[in-house]
């Protein structure tokens, strides 16, 4: 691997850019491997890099039935925040933040994680109650919040509706919170991960599996099949079509979720804004393109395709919070299709099928969740055990009962 | 000075001229001009600098494929970034400035990237900037970044939205929309025919060429007038249709004020329009792509479709010596038509070795000489062009032995035309290669077509030479632009495919090519050829990137409409809003409706006024409104037996008459809503609901009926606004009705707590039920909407002898605090289970199964250490209540930690003169008497744990 640098940049300056290598080789793949990971999104990447770098397991393939990072995360709008409500979720993602915070050096690829600051607002009475009450249990949960009233609110976030349709009474600031250039977090790590031996193959869609006496044994792909006993399944808004095919059911329904940019300009906005009355976010990339999304859209998708009242929703709900948008323009609406469980925390660890493992359930926001996410997963993977920031995802929640509801505790959650 | 402009000729009014600035500076064009035919006919050459390079940049394009050309229009609140000077139609007075240069187009401090190009090539980014932080780079690289500046100000404007159906809806209006709306109106179909432009007519507006053998003038003039004369029959230019959705469902954005001096515009300045046509027509044309080559963006290279394009509809010639290079037969007719306009045309290059005939013949007698089997190999020139270097090329793009410049000012080109499969792709439809094209065209699909040049339908009889880029080395070129706006070039094509990013899509994002703000339209298939070529892949094979709306970047405004302020979502009013206004209510929204906090007089703030209003309804009777607690009217045969299954409570044996308090779970077992419900009749209830949730409880109910128990007889009606409703609570609450002259008995053994009862008061039909949240002797007395000033009024009046007071939601609050009655939402979030808030004992006693109770009772809610809902007091002699949302921590924590609970209501209780607390705290119900400690933002309070209900434990006053 080519060491990415000031000084390499400037060599390959002088010999015309030839000196790059492939960033990752293109592998065949092998007719078994010790683990396979299904799913070269985020999540599936950094599993497998954690595999190769922290568990020493070589024999590794990520298996992409498209493009590496072309699911959700390549489409989603970047937040990166552990602003939750519940013990067990700031923990897992205030570790993955933390993780963020190293992840350009550690993997040497910038993924221009940019500590911008997180806001989510209060509009009425019962909304600061309930936000005072996430800023305690993220400051005894460990993560930075700082709440604030109004005015300060306006004094920090410069052209901010002084008066919008729902009023802004206060305001949460997670000041680690953020984004992160989504592509460069996919490319690290396979970059990273290839580097340690892992077989990053794209174009191999896993269509069966070979299971006996409830264990898996192996997997069908359009590239062959693969013998493998232990594989890890992380194919977000396709999970619940995986599982099936290994003959089990999650609790999954997969939503389209879209996100909108406008054409770029100059720097208006540097910190990532929420507003719980229409669920609208928005934050400004370092392209200069203003990055928005709201709402999922209210039925069962598996069409990775845009609509128009959603978009119209959206518009509105970024007006009311920056009217100076308003003759600001569209250049680009899309969508992705998460994988939202009722309780909004993701599912990570034993499936029914033994050797099969789970980290599914993202939703809205997993992206966020990638480096904990993979870190973890890589753990209960290569060790058997689920990692004990990880241990309450567990499927097992919903026989039990120990649901970690954040969609109830904070609102919309992306 | 290069462009300039003819005295004949043209869409334009020449006896109309229009004085515009730009940079500052004043200039003059015609009525019927853009800002880029007006600048490029004043000789204005550099329009623009590029995004990464600030590379001098001048127009390529004539329409909404211009890369370069990106313009901030006017200043302050009219201000708009990025517009693409080709489409922006002058108007008297226009002003428009460069985008991302400083401090000026001609000067610009940040043409230092250019220099150091070969060391910032595409993605140098990802390899960089790490250490020590990337936050250290970044607000440079931001400032870099971005176009144009965002209006500062509110947008001034408003816009328009409206929807339409049509039997055919067809986009764009060149000849092939034209001839289809004309076909499909004459079939007798209603039609819409769009186009997004001022002008119709497309690429032919303005030619000399011939359609159905007349003149494209006299043909499209004629045609127009049939289309408009027919009843059946909508034009609208100035209309881009920007999406293509699910269903057929298409949106367009029509301007409508945007060409107006800025005095002159009144109303929408542009409105949305979402159409569904049974036949969706796509006539969108074609999109010239440009050759790339070495110093293929100097200022002066122009598309050749687009100099032809200035000539006809706007009478300017894009230069004075002007070089035609092509690999097709289209930009003869550019250098044809401008040759007999009286333009100096130094040559034609065309890649080509064999030409046919006709064009050589045409040539020769216009006096071009022509250069067959040539392409251009470099353009010369700084701010503008000077010359062009050409040799021969081979097949694979390769200029191979000697070159030879020409000079000349201005050079078109031509790399063949791409059809405009966008909206035809947003609605998923598939597209095929056609190889005598050398792009992508449309397979036609359900519900929707391509026609014209949208469907490739111009192709040539034999494959055009793809040359999809030309060099001297055999290389990709990295000095020659693939991507105008964003920077990209040739060579970073050949870095990302030697990096691996070999799909289509990690190529765009590695390069960023296409995802400019032309959405890559003149770039993506340049892009694809050549790394088709670099990979030795089909173009087949690697395909296109996704195509998504809108077509041409769109205001957010535009998609807004009317929502927003009060539009946004409008609140709703009280029965009794006036009064309630007219005697010094503060009013707040709760729940989306405007609600009296309290009724603060002269001189009190909203504590006093609580307290004030909490002392009078507990010593002598005060009046609320409570119109906006739901009701739904459950009835049929199986409605009993329908409410059992959806309440924790059972429902079926209440009698008529009587009321009960019930909760209802969601099938997670979690508390979802709580409420009383009235048995008016054997099967008959009216439900109660919170207030915020009425729609939502309703919607729940029927999702049952119609989705799991589609057999039980019942009917939902949410009747939540057809009934205003106005509680009169206190020990005085029973004389005040009785003024009131009910025809129902209402004596306390008649009609105890807990009942309802159908009547007249004061004359009006009403319903009356004797329940309670504040803990006293209290009737709720609902009459139909219209009838609420009556009501108000008599009860008004009635209550005077009383003293009856006016009491908002903070009173309200503050008593139900002081009862330990339950808010859900509150006091109960996503993961309260009912045995949390005290229903253990009714859920087990109840043999039936309810909608939620397995869930509730699955291992985790039978854990002993779950959180339940007690109350709290004060033990710190701190008069102030804990704050709403602080944290519960174990007495003996001495620092911040997870906490076991939090405060879920709280409010300083004038009745007991203390501070009260409702708190979900962990073994709560098993820790009375504990003391804890409360966290809010660093403050520590002490605090015991309690009972719920700390006023009238006995119920006493309920039953007076
Ligand atoms: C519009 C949008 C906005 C979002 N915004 C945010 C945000 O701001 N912050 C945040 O934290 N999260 C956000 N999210 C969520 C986040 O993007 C996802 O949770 C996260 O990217 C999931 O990563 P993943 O690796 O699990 O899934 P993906 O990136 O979707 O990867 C799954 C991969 O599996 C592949 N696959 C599927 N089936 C098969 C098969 N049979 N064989 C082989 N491969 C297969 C897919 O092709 C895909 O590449 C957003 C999502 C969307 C759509």
């Amino acid at each position: 691997m080519t060491r990415y640098s000031a000084w390499s940049l400037l060599r390959a300056g002088l010999s015309g850019q030839r000196t790059w290598t492939p960033a990752w080789r293109d592998a065949k793949p092998k007719k078994s491997y010790e683990a396979v990971i299904i799913g070269g999104g985020g999540h599936g990447l950094a599993t497998a890099y954690y595999l190769a770098s922290k568990h020493g397991l070589r024999d590794i393939a990520v298996l992409e039935r498209g493009w590496i990072g072309g699911g959700n995360t390549g489409r989603n709008t970047t937040v990166i925040r552990s602003n939750y409500f519940f013990p067990e979720s700031t923990r897992f993602y205030d570790f993955s933040l933390s993780l963020y915070e190293d992840l350009s050096r550690e993997l040497n690829y910038n993924i221009m994680f940019s500590r911008r600051g997180m806001w989510s607002f209060a509009h009425d009475r019962h909304g600061v109650e309930m936000l005072r009450r996430s800023a305690n249990a993220m400051r005894l949960n460990g993560a930075d919040a700082e709440y604030h009233e109004a005015d300060e609110v306006f004094r920090r976030i410069p052209g901010l509706n002084p008066s919008p349709r729902f009023p802004i009474l206060a305001g949460l600031l997670q000041p680690r919170g953020g984004t992160a250039r989504h592509d460069a977090v996919a490319w690290g790590y396979a970059r990273a991960a290839d580097s340690l031996g892992v077989d990053i193959i794209q174009n191999c869609e896993v269509t069966g599996f070979d299971i006996r006496d409830g264990r898996i044994r192996g997997l069908e792909t359009s590239l062959g099949d693969i013998a493998v006993e232990r594989v890890g399944l992380a194919v977000a808004g396709h999970s619940s079509v995986m599982a099936a095919r290994a003959g089990f059911r999650l609790p999954i329904v997969s939503y389209a979720l879209q996100a909108f940019v406008s054409e770029p300009m100059k720097p208006v906005l540097d910190t990532v804004v929420l507003a719980p009355s229409t669920g609208t976010y928005l934050s400004q990339s370092d392209k200069g393109e203003i990055v928005v999304g709201s709402a999922l859209d209210l039925f069962p998708s598996y069409a990775q395709r845009g609509s128009l009242p959603v978009l119209e929703h959206t518009a509105a709900g970024l007006i009311d919070l920056f009217p100076h948008f308003s003759r600001v323009r569209l250049l680009r609406q899309w969508a992705g299709i998460v994988d939202v469980v009722q309780d909004s925390t993701p599912i990570l660890g034993e499936s029914p099928v033994k050797g099969l493992y789970l980290n599914c359930g993202w939703g809205t926001g997993g992206f966020k969740a990638i480096p904990g996410g993979g870190f973890c997963f890589a753990h209960n993977i290569a060790t058997g055990e689920a990692h004990p920031l990880a241990a309450a995802f567990s499927l097992d929640r919903f026989r039990t009962g120990a649901l970690i509801d954040e969609a109830a505790a904070s609102g919309i959650a992306h | 000075m290069s462009g300039y402009r003819l005295d004949h000729g043209g869409d334009i009014d020449r006896t109309r001229p229009l004085t515009f600035h730009w940079e500052g500076k004043s200039y003059s064009g015609f009525s019927g001009d853009t800002l880029a035919s007006a600048l490029l006919a004043s000789g204005v050459r550099m329009v623009g600098r590029s995004f990464k390079y600030h590379r001098p940049r001048g127009l390529i394009g004539a329409g909404l494929d211009e890369p370069n050309a990106i313009v901030q229009l006017e200043q302050g609140a009219q201000t708009i970034p990025n517009l693409k000077a080709p489409y922006v139609e002058l108007y008297e007075g226009l002003s428009a400035d460069p985008v991302n240069a400083w401090p000026s187009l001609g000067f610009d401090l940040l043409a230092v990237n250019g220099l150091l190009k070969r060391f910032i090539p595409a993605a140098f980014y990802y390899k960089t900037f790490m250490w020590p932080d990337w936050l250290l780079f970044e607000p440079a690289i931001r400032k870099a970044a971005g176009l144009g500046t965002s209006p500062a100000l509110p947008d001034p404007d408003v816009y328009a939205q409206t929807s339409a159906h049509t039997d055919v809806l067809v986009v764009g209006g060149g000849i092939a929309g034209l001839s289809a709306a004309l076909y499909a109106a004459q079939a007798g179909k209603t039609v819409m025919l769009v186009t997004g432009g001022a002008h119709w007519g497309g690429r032919l507006a303005g030619t000399s060429d011939t359609i159905e053998g007349k003149p494209a003038r006299v043909w499209i003039e004629d045609t127009l007038r049939t289309l408009a004369a027919m009843p059946n029959v909508t034009l609208k230019a100035r209309t881009l249709a920007t999406g293509h959705y699910d269903h057929g469902m298409v949106s367009l954005c029509e301007r409508l004020t945007d060409h107006l001096p800025l005095e002159q515009r009144s109303g929408p300045r542009q409105r949305l329009w979402r159409v569904r046509a049974d036949d969706l027509i796509l006539a969108s044309g074609a999109i010239e792509r440009p050759l790339v080559f070495r110093g293929n963006d100097r200022p002066g290279v122009m598309l050749a479709g687009a100099a032809r394009a200035y000539l006809h509809r706007y009478g300017v010639i894009a230069g004075r010596q002007v070089v035609v290079a092509t690999n097709n037969d289209s930009a003869w007719q550019a250098a044809f038509d401008l040759a007999e306009a009286g333009a100096r045309l130094v040559a034609i290059v065309d890649a080509r070795n064999d030409p046919s005939a006709a064009l050589l013949d045409r040539a020769r007698s216009l006096g071009i000489p022509v250069h067959t089997g040539m392409a251009p190999a470099a353009a010369r020139g700084g701010r503008s062009l000077r010359g062009v270097r050409i040799g021969r090329v081979s097949r694979e793009g390769r200029i191979e032995g000697a070159t030879q410049t020409l000079r000349c000012d201005t050079l078109l080109v031509s790399g063949g035309w791409n059809p405009a499969v966008h909206l035809h792709s947003h609605g998923a439809g598939r597209l095929t290669l056609d190889t005598n094209l050398q792009s992508f065209t449309p397979i036609a699909a359900a519900g929707h077509r391509s026609v014209g040049g949208a469907a490739g339908d111009f192709a040539p009889a034999a494959p055009i030479p793809a040359l999809w880029s030309i060099s001297e080395t055999g290389e990709p070129d990295p000095e020659a632009w693939v991507d105008f706006q964003n920077d990209v070039t040739a060579g970073d094509i050949a870095l990302a495919a030697r990096e691996n990013f070999r799909s289509v899509e990690h190529l765009k994002r590695y390069t960023t090519l296409g995802m400019a703000s032309d959405q890559g339209k003149t770039s993506n298939v340049s892009g694809i050829g050549i790394l088709g070529t670099l990979l030795d892949r089909p173009m087949q094979a690697i395909g296109t990137t996704k195509f998504r709306p809108p077509y041409d970047p769109t205001p957010f405004g535009v998609f807004a409409g009317h929502r927003v302020g009060e539009g946004l979502r409008p609140r709703r009013r009280l029965a009794f809003h006036d009064w309630h206004s007219e005697n010094g209510a503060s009013l707040d929204e709760y729940g989306g409706w405007m609600r009296p906090a309290a009724y603060p007089r002269a001189g009190e703030s909203e504590e006093d006024a609580v307290r004030r209003e909490v002392l009078a309804v507990r010593a002598g009777v005060g009046l609320f409104e409570a119109s906006p607690l739901g009701k739904i009217e459950v009835k049929g045969p199986d409605a009993a037996a329908f409410l059992d299954r959806m309440y924790v409570n059972t429902i079926s044996t209440l009698n008529v008459g009587r009321c009960r308090y019930a909760i209802m779970l969601t099938e997670n077992g979690t508390v979802f809503d709580d409420g009383v419900v009235t048995r008016l009749g054997e099967d008959h209830f009216l439900v109660g609901t919170t207030s915020g949730h009425a729609g939502a409880i309703a919607e729940a109910l029927r999702e049952w009926l119609q989705c799991e128990w589609t057999t039980m007889q019942v009917l939902v009606e949410d009747v939540t606004t057809c009934w205003a409703v106005a509680n009169i609570a206190g020990p005085k609450a029973r004389d005040v009705l009785a003024a009131l002259e009910p025809d129902v008995d209402i004596s306390g053994a008649a009609f105890p707590h807990m009942s309802a009862r159908t009547g007249h008061v004061c004359g009006l039909p009403a319903r009356i039920a004797r329940v309670s949240f504040t803990g006293e002797l209290s009737y709720e007395i609902a009459v139909p909407w219209r009838d609420a000033g009556a009501l108000w009024t008599a009860l008004v009046e009635a209550g005077a002898p009383y003293g009856l007071t006016p009491f908002g939601v903070e009173a309200l609050m503050t008593m139900r605090i002081e009862k330990g009655f339950l808010h859900v939402g509150s006091d109960t979030d996503g993961a309260t289970l009912p045995q949390d808030i005290g229903f253990g004992g009714i859920m087990r006693k109840k043999t039936q199964d309810f909608v939620g109770r397995r869930s509730s009772l699955r291992s985790d809610g039978l854990r002993a250490d779950r959180r339940s809902l007690v109350g709290l007091e004060v033990t710190d002699g701190n008069p102030a209540p804990l704050t709403t949302g602080a944290h519960v921590l174990p007495a003996t924590a001495a620092a911040p930690q997870p906490g076991e609970g939090w405060v879920t209501s709280s409010t300083w209780s004038p009745t007991l003169e203390a501070p009260l607390a409702l708190a979900l705290v962990e073994r709560g119900q098993d820790r009375m008497g504990d003391t804890v400690r409360v966290w809010d933002l660093g403050t520590w309070r002490e605090a015991r744990i309690t009972g719920l209900c700390r006023y009238d434990p006995e119920g006493a006053r309920l039953d007076a």
